[in-house]
């Protein structure tokens, strides 16, 4: 009957087999062609957990963990788990109220979603951790959550150690390929950043199949894809943590900076900066409150003026100079010059500390007597150095000497954003003065006595003094000495710290006069009065004029005379003659090193050094206009006590010029402040009244608001 | 006569492919809810004794299937035909008593609770008796399927079940009733009639895609330009231009008046919003009387295609060889809901990637030609009908169900049959396959 229909059973499987093909066609684009599928799968289902393997340590030479890893813990979240807490307990073991308690709630869910565990409260004091563990059933949901932080054991070399912190959307897109995620740490400055990848050691990735409520399951694929965590690898730095201490001690309440290095392998002992600020303060929950602080502080406690300061290294350059012209052979170490006082030969007469005949009738004696005549002098010889053309030819082989010697470039030590200071180029003289034909050694004469344009950092004043004291070498200034398991790229990078740096041909003999002229100073010369128990030392004072304010204190030193071990620098800001202020401090740090330990007396001085007060005056109104006196270190000195110390090292002063731009400072402080700049020195507590009158008026104010907005 | 022998051999001519290919079919589908339900935290030998498990209930499932099979198999052949009406009439019936008895489930009011915490859903039952009946009127002598009033009332039976299934929120099952065009296409429905639907749902699917205003300059540029090729022949015969600009008007109609209409008046809001993110629209629920009256706060209801999404994930996670058995991590996380019922075929697609899709699917269509091939040997028309019924219901299953968790179709509650978790499914499928396996072992015998 319906015969005549049959082929329409091969219509009906031919419809069949068009609408199969059409399904597989969507499954080929879905499961081969496209492979977004797979990846919002992952996204969905595979919770990856790193694992944060503990960071190397930082050692001194003496093996002393100078930082250390500790256990925080923080209180986490779960909102969607948070059923049924006791809010009130939870509150009032945070100390904090409700609203404040459904604040952070909300922040939670917003920062991480409801079934996320997010941080409630972070870095938990042990007391905290202590009270929340015991009452932890009450609050479901809740948990602690470990994590490891920083702690720095001695308080000490924070500006040398650097910080970690969490990494920032800028440091992600620097370091793209090298695997970091949001939320991680690494070292943002110092030691911690220029050997991250060191310290920093092999994060492990633990991956879990987590439901579509964000439970985690178990292991992904019994964990056959998980990484292990590889522990950071251990710094060991030539560090002294005791000469450290010193350093940033009597440093306190000064504007400045302290470098020691070892002779014989270019380690640095000690490196501080000051105003600096505890290492601690940046770890853990102190970190949010302190950093802020810290960045907007005009005294720039962050700042390592050891690597960066520039300064005017004056007479501490001095003997560099000889260098040069006894390298060139252009003088002798008997040459001597004939100063009356002053420097006559450019026209306008340059002064001299001394006056009596024959105070430079040889190098030797010029170096103890610092005499500027003679150094200058010695520079126009450099420079006009018949060898050469023109002044310009000359004083670029000046500049290479001065180059090599480690002034106005990077040294290449491993801290990070060192600065290379300034031996200025011949194109700014041109800038100033023209065409190199119209100009001289006449015109950038001061230079000879490390004034003019020449700026160097205590780190390279160091470091020179090691060159002499090596008598024509140094080792590159470094902190890290060996790195735990060494690998072929450690040892590249350490390399160049262990491959002397040759710059003279100049011999042994005529170093020895050198020394001997830098030994003078501390017996018949300005350093007479800084004594090293049981050490003859060499060293050179500087008192170097500064555009900006009071001369700034340069010491630079190394001991002992004979087989030197270790080379100092010392600068104190707007601190006046050299061996007053940082002569001492260089003192006391070479005994620390070379005796291990101060005599009594050392031990006073240290004391009284550290209570000193040198702060530029400009800075404490700062303080004062800024309600932050009570972040100075308190000041509990009195100058007559302190006399008796200083008197046989206070050395006239002959500056008529600072005063006067002291003068011109005070002028330009704002008039307002005026009156708080009155007294000298308000004492802490006055400030604290005022502040505190201040800060209610304040909270008055924010009252009243409160009151007009409901 | 000369049969009855067999019917104490119920093995003799049954197709034993068929029957392979079933409970393969049945072994697949409990493997696939095994994978939805495993945890590897739980004992699963445990469970799957105690039947607290969907896979474990499938198994006694399946079991009892397996005895009703063989229930059928024993059956005379010819109390299919004779039964055909009263049990049509009973399924009718039983699906009116859900308005009283009803259970609601899942937001659809069509079950009926029956002893042991097991529910009954008239509405999948209905299909077996349809086809039944649609055989039955198709074969007997005095009907002519050539003859449009044929149509009508075979169309009419169809329709009953399906109006009954939109009442009770059902829109799934209410379409497999459309199923049975295939049978009805092979008895001598006019082509005309398949191109038309055709047409209605491609105008239907460019009515959604496209702005109504353009579509319908669309059409009527079509059609102008029809008038003015044609223009030679409408001179001799003026009907066909008024054909033309009839069919211009029943389809400016449709956009205009139909489509809207549908959308808003017939079809829930949820299922107006899933055909409409079909389509990357979203549907304004305010304009849908249903919702209106419901509830007013459905108003500007986001596109829920969170299913649809989630199971594309799944399928294609799977790549071309899949992650493995028990490896898949979008059903390990339950990330695809309704797993184990509509979605099932997502948790192959995921462990066993394209390679057992594709295979999955080459069963499937080696099954549906099967019964196509049984249905062409059939003698009796009555036999032939309700095979086609059947490879039709199959059909439409698996190609909406699977259609919709790959993103061609929109999401609507059918199941996939044999694999699917769920009782009455599987019941229905089990009593639709077996009584063609009855009628085919009889094909010898002419029924009436």
């Amino acid at each position: 009957m319906a015969l005549y229909n049959s082929n329409r059973g091969g219509i009906i499987q031919i419809i069949i087999s068009f609408v199969f093909v059409i399904i597989i066609g969507q499954l080929i684009a879905l499961q081969i062609i496209s492979n977004k599928y797979k990846l919002a799968a992952d996204n969905n289902a595979i919770f990856r957990k790193i694992i944060y393997p503990d960071r190397g340590i930082i050692y001194d030479r003496k093996k002393h963990a100078l930082l250390e890893n500790s256990i925080s813990y923080d209180l986490v979240v779960i909102p969607n788990e948070a059923k049924g807490v006791d809010t009130s307990a939870l509150c009032s073991i945070l100390r904090i109220d409700k609203e404040e308690f459904n604040k952070r709630m909300i922040e939670v869910i917003v920062k991480n979603s409801r079934v996320k565990a997010g941080i409630f409260e972070p870095f938990l004091s042990p007391e905290l951790y202590a009270q929340l563990t015991e009452n932890l059933y009450r609050f479901p949901g809740f948990s602690l959550s470990e994590r490891s932080i920083r702690t720095y054991p001695y308080n000490t070399a924070a500006h040398v150690l650097g910080y970690v912190a969490e990494v920032d959307v800028n440091f992600l897109q620097k370091h793209e390929e090298e695997g970091y995620e949001m939320g991680d740490y690494a070292g943002m400055t110092g030691l911690e950043k220029q050997y991250e990848n060191v310290l920093m050691g092999q994060r492990g990735v633990k991956r879990y199949l987590r439901d579509n409520k964000g439970k985690i399951q178990g292991a992904f694929e019994k964990g056959q894809f998980d990484t292990l965590a590889v522990a950071g690898r251990n710094l060991y730095t030539s560090m002294d943590v005791e000469v450290q201490q010193l350093a940033e001690k009597v440093l306190t309440n000064k504007v400045g900076s302290a470098v020691a290095i070892n002779i014989k392998t270019g380690g640095v002992i000690a490196m501080a900066s000051s105003p600096g600020y505890n290492p601690n303060l940046l770890t853990g929950n102190q970190r949010r409150k302190t950093i802020g602080r810290l960045l907007l502080d005009t005294a720039r406690p962050i700042y390592n003026r050891a690597i960066k300061g520039q300064y005017p290294p004056g007479s501490t350059f001095k003997p560099l100079g000889a260098l040069i012209a006894l390298d060139e052979g252009l003088i002798t170490p008997s040459y001597g010059y004939n100063c009356f006082g002053s420097y006559g030969a450019c026209g306008d007469p340059r002064k001299c500390e001394h006056h009596n005949a024959g105070h430079a009738a040889n190098l030797q004696l010029a170096l103890a007597n610092s005499c500027n005549s003679y150094f200058l002098q010695v520079f126009r010889m450099a420079i006009d150095n018949p060898q050469y053309h023109n002044a310009k030819q000359g004083y670029l082989k000046w500049k290479e000497y001065v180059n090599s010697f480690g002034l106005g470039r990077k040294l290449g030590i491993d801290l990070p954003s060192e600065n290379k200071a300034s031996i200025p180029d011949t194109a700014q003289y041109n800038k100033d003065f023209g065409n190199p034909k119209y100009w001289n050694s006449c015109y950038m004469l001061t230079l000879g006595i490390g004034q003019d344009r020449m700026t160097a950092t205590p780190l390279q004043l160091a470091n020179s003094m090691a060159l002499i004291a090596n008598e024509g070498y140094y080792y590159t200034p470094h902190f890290v000495d060996s790195i735990e398991d060494e690998d072929e790229d450690d040892k590249v990078v350490l390399a160049k710290f262990r491959a002397k740096q040759e710059v003279t041909k100049i011999s042994g003999d005529i170093f020895k006069i050198i020394k001997e002229g830098m030994h003078d100073v501390t017996i018949i010369g300005t350093a007479a009065g800084i004594k090293v128990p049981g050490i003859e030392y060499c060293a050179k004072t500087g008192t170097a004029q500064n555009p900006h304010g009071k001369n700034h204190s340069l010491f630079v030193c190394f001991a002992p005379k004979d087989n030197p071990k270790i080379a100092v620098a010392v600068i104190v800001e707007n601190a006046g003659f050299g061996a007053t202020w940082a002569g001492p401090i260089a003192g006391l740090m070479m005994e620390k090193y070379l005796n291990d330990t101060l005599t009594k007396e050392s031990q006073l001085k240290a004391d009284n050094l550290s209570k000193v007060d040198l702060l530029p005056q400009a800075l404490k109104d700062w303080y004062v206009r800024n309600n932050k006196t009570d972040h100075l270190a308190p000041i509990e000195y009195n100058n007559d006590e302190l006399g008796d110390v200083w008197d046989m090292e206070m050395l006239p002063e002959n500056n008529p010029k600072p005063v006067k731009q002291i003068d011109t400072i005070k002028k330009t402080v704002d008039t307002s402040i005026k009156k708080a700049t009155t007294p000298p020195v308000p004492t802490p507590n006055v400030i604290r009244k005022d502040s505190a009158a201040l800060l209610n008026k304040k909270k008055k104010t924010i009252k009243v608001k409160h009151v007009k907005h409901t | 006569m000369s049969n009855t022998p067999n019917q104490n051999n119920f093995s003799k001519g049954t197709d034993l492919a068929v029957i392979i290919l079933y409970f393969a079919m049945v072994a697949i589908g409990i493997l696939c809810i095994f994978m939805v339900e495993y945890n590897p935290n739980s004992n699963w030998s445990n469970s799957l004794i105690a039947g607290k498990n969907s896979y474990s209930k499938q198994i006694y499932f399946a079991i009892f299937c397996g005895f009703v099979g063989i229930f059928i198999l024993l059956m005379d052949s010819k109390v299919f035909t004779a039964l055909a009406n009263i049990s049509y009439g009973v399924g009718i019936v039983l699906m009116l008593a859900t308005f009283v008895l009803g259970k609601n489930i899942n937001g659809s009011k069509s079950w009926i609770p029956i002893a042991g915490g097991f529910n009954l859903q008239p509405a999948e039952l209905c299909k077996i008796f349809t086809a039944l009946i649609l055989a039955k009127f198709i074969s007997k002598p005095d009907t002519d399927f050539t003859k449009l009033k044929s149509h009508l009332i075979a169309g009419a039976m169809i329709s009953l079940p399906a109006i009954l299934s939109i009442m009770q929120h059902e829109m799934g099952l209410a379409l497999v009733y459309s199923a049975f065009i295939f049978a009805m296409y092979r008895e001598g429905l006019p082509p005309v009639i398949l191109i038309v639907v055709l047409s209605f749902a491609i105008l239907v699917i460019a009515t959604l895609l496209l702005d109504p205003t353009i579509l319908a300059i669309i059409l009527t540029v079509i059609a102008a330009v029809i008038i003015l090729s044609m223009i030679k022949r409408f001179k001799r015969n003026k009907n066909n231009i008024i054909v033309i600009i009839g069919i211009w008007a029943v389809c400016f109609g449709t956009i205009r008046y139909a489509v809207p209409y549908i959308f808003n008046n017939v079809f829930e809001c949820y299922q107006s919003t899933r055909i409409y993110s079909m389509v990357g629209k979203e549907y304004d629920c305010g304009q849908n009387k249903k919702s209106a009256s419901a509830s007013g706060k459905t108003h500007g209801k986001k596109p829920d295609d969170y299913n649809v999404k989630q199971s594309k994930i799944a399928i294609g996670s799977g790549g071309f060889l899949g992650r493995g058995f028990l490896k898949g991590t979008q059903t390990r996380g339950k990330y695809v809901p309704e797993q184990n019922t509509d979605f099932i075929f997502t948790s192959l697609g995921e462990a066993f990637g394209f390679v057992g899709t594709a295979t999955f699917l080459g069963l499937y269509l080696f099954f549906l030609f099967r019964l196509i091939r049984i249905a062409e040997r059939q003698r009796s028309t009555f036999s032939r009908v309700y095979a086609y019924s059947v490879v039709g219901i199959f059909f439409f299953h698996i190609a909406v169900n699977i259609s919709m968790t790959i993103g061609l179709f929109p999401v609507v509650g059918i199941p996939l049959p044999l694999i699917s978790y769920g009782g009455s499914s599987l019941l229905t499928f089990t009593v639709l396959v077996f009584i063609l396996l009855r009628l085919d072992a009889d094909r010898q015998m002419v029924l009436r």
